[in-house]
């Protein structure tokens, strides 16, 4: 079966898989509810680390794809835009949690 | 691989994974973001300086990617700063769509070149599809979130057509996968699933929104997972992953605190189900109160309890309503507000929205600690909330909401409920509270009202 040597040949990206879904689960799971959106704004920001992908994309497609090129284009800037926006918007959340604290 | 790129990317996985932790915790939150950011650009920088692979053209590359880097953080960086805190959940929602699309493109341009290796293509094909669900989902959550598409939309036996769809969707991807199709077919694949991400969000209510979200943002870290298998990529599959159980277990929690399963989300049971709550008669009669007379009796009570709910965030209430406590403590009125945790059924987004408008952060009093307070509580005013005070949660099993802790606002000497009208909430049941001898109703829009209240209330 293909499959099957397809994971064996990326094992190492197999027990990455397993381990992050048990890290991400016990992360979460002592969450306070006030800390709830936050926190999925901030995960959020941090699935944008697919521009990584549209970067790499950009570096071995050919320049004269006029389409590709286009296309990777308009991925690194959606990209650029979730990784950005979601860190920007989060920090400013929780920069209104900490002005509460101060007062 | 380059040494200095692997280790880039350890150093990223290592921080995504401390930032969320840090994320979870109130005191070192800030942190954890920045923490997670600063990962995320190393990653970045790394990609673009150490990946190798480029030829003659890459100073021409290099224009076009930090072009595209500069646009989008320019874009990124001016709304991120300028949207107003109420708005905060759409935004979140339309950067996860950017994030699927960005995903989707991927894999649309990654298809050509891999025709003829079935399991690349299945890893490129898996990643298309749930960007293309998360992107057009996320645009249809976002419109309804800022009230361009207020109704739920809801084709005729829209579970069977939503089935239909889905199921031609995995069997397109698997003929498509399996047969090694021409790049038209991938396209045709991404505008089917860009579709299925539009029915799957269609007959979802507004309120549901963030629950959806929450759904959506997982499956985003799912597609940036399948890119990371793709490239042999740690940072992206670690990201993606993490990204994507926190996901899963937030929605859950979420629904939980709702007290519903999410099946019951995403098929929408409550519109059917609705009847079933009346399942009690209700006694008694509904009654009004003026401004004035609200006025009275809370200007002469000794605490004063508010509880907030979403239709406080639709009207953008929350700077008014600091105006009224800050004007009730002027006159020696204790006040606090009582917190449910889905209050605005976005977990802590009450939160948020009057730590914006200064409110103090001791006055925000969860649900477990200000229920024993409410027997000594004078008057206690309902904003836009309805289901999370609705003692059908505790007497009536066949309510739908039956279970959910609320907050036990009869308890106290005089319930002021506004509310537009006497619509039901949005879970589509009779609030007996409305009933109860001791609850005044209060008619209209919740900003329009405060300010008249508080108007009443200097002038006293």
């Amino acid at each position: 079966m293909e499959i099957f040597s397809f994971l064996a040949e990326h094992i190492e990206m197999v027990y990455i898989v397993i381990l992050s879904i048990f890290v991400g689960v016990e992360l979460i799971e002592k969450v306070p509810a006030v800390l709830h959106t936050p926190l999925m704004s901030g995960a959020n920001a941090i699935h944008g680390v697919v521009i990584v992908g549209a970067i790499i994309v950009m570096l071995h497609i050919d320049v004269n794809n006029t389409v590709g090129m286009v296309l990777g284009f308009l991925a690194v800037i959606l990209g650029t835009l979730n990784v950005v926006g979601g860190f920007v918007v989060t920090d400013r959340m929780l920069e209104m949690f900490g002005k509460k604290k101060k007062k | 691989m380059n040494t200095l790129l692997i280790l880039s990317y350890l150093i990223g996985s290592v921080t995504f994974v401390v930032g969320l932790k840090m994320l979870s915790h109130p005191d070192t939150a800030r942190k954890g973001n920045l923490v997670a950011a600063f990962g995320m650009l190393i990653a970045i920088l790394a990609t673009i300086f150490l990946y190798g692979h480029h030829g003659d053209d890459y100073s021409t590359k290099l224009l076009w990617i930090f072009g595209g880097i500069a646009i989008g953080t320019i874009a990124g960086w001016i709304t991120a700063m300028r949207v107003e805190m109420t708005k905060m959940p759409e935004l979140v929602c339309l950067f996860n769509g950017m994030g699927g699309a960005c995903a989707a493109l991927i894999g649309l341009m990654e298809y050509g070149a891999n025709v003829g290796n079935t399991m690349s293509l299945a890893t490129i094909i898996a990643g298309m599809i749930i960007g293309s669900i998360s992107f057009s989902g996320s645009i249809v959550a976002f419109l309804k979130l800022n009230g361009t598409m207020n109704k739920p939309i809801r084709l005729p036996y829209y579970n069977i057509i939503n089935s239909i769809v889905m199921v031609s969707v995995i069997a397109m991807a698997v003929w498509v996968v399996m047969t090694g199709q021409p790049e038209s077919m991938a396209y045709a694949l991404f505008g089917l699933a860009v579709i299925y991400g539009l029915l799957f969000v269609f007959p979802i209510g507004g309120a549901d929104m963030p629950v959806v979200i929450s759904l959506l943002n997982s499956f985003t870290g799912l597609a940036a997972a399948f890119g990371g298998f793709l490239y042999d990529n740690q940072v992206m599959l670690t990201g993606g992953i993490l990204v994507g159980s926190a996901g899963t277990i937030l929605t859950l929690a979420m629904c939980k605190a709702m007290n519903r399963p999410l099946s019951n989300v995403i098929f929408g049971a409550f519109g059917g189900g609705a009847a079933g709550g009346a399942g009690q008669d209700i006694e008694g009669s509904i009654k009004d109160i003026s401004i004035y007379d609200t006025a009275v009796l809370c200007n002469y009570a000794n605490k004063v309890t508010i509880v907030p709910g979403y239709g406080l965030a639709v009207a953008q209430a929350q700077h008014i309503i600091h105006e009224l406590e800050k004007t009730l403590e002027a006159n020696g009125v204790e006040v606090k507000y009582a917190i449910h945790p889905v209050a605005g059924r976005m977990p802590g987004h009450m939160n948020v929205l009057l730590a914006e408008s200064n409110v103090a952060y001791e006055k925000l009093v969860e649900m477990d600690d200000i229920n024993p307070e409410f027997p000594n509580t004078d008057v206690v005013i309902v904003v836009g909330a309805n289901d999370v005070v609705n003692p059908a949660a505790k007497t009536d099993p066949s309510s739908p909401i039956f279970g959910m802790p609320i907050l036990d606002v009869e308890q106290a000497k005089h319930i002021i409920v506004n509310k537009r009208s006497m619509n039901a909430g949005y879970a589509g049941i009779d609030n007996h509270l409305f009933y109860n001898p001791k609850t005044s109703m209060l008619f209209g829009d919740a900003k329009d009202v405060l300010t008249k209240l508080v108007a009443e209330l200097k002038a006293m």
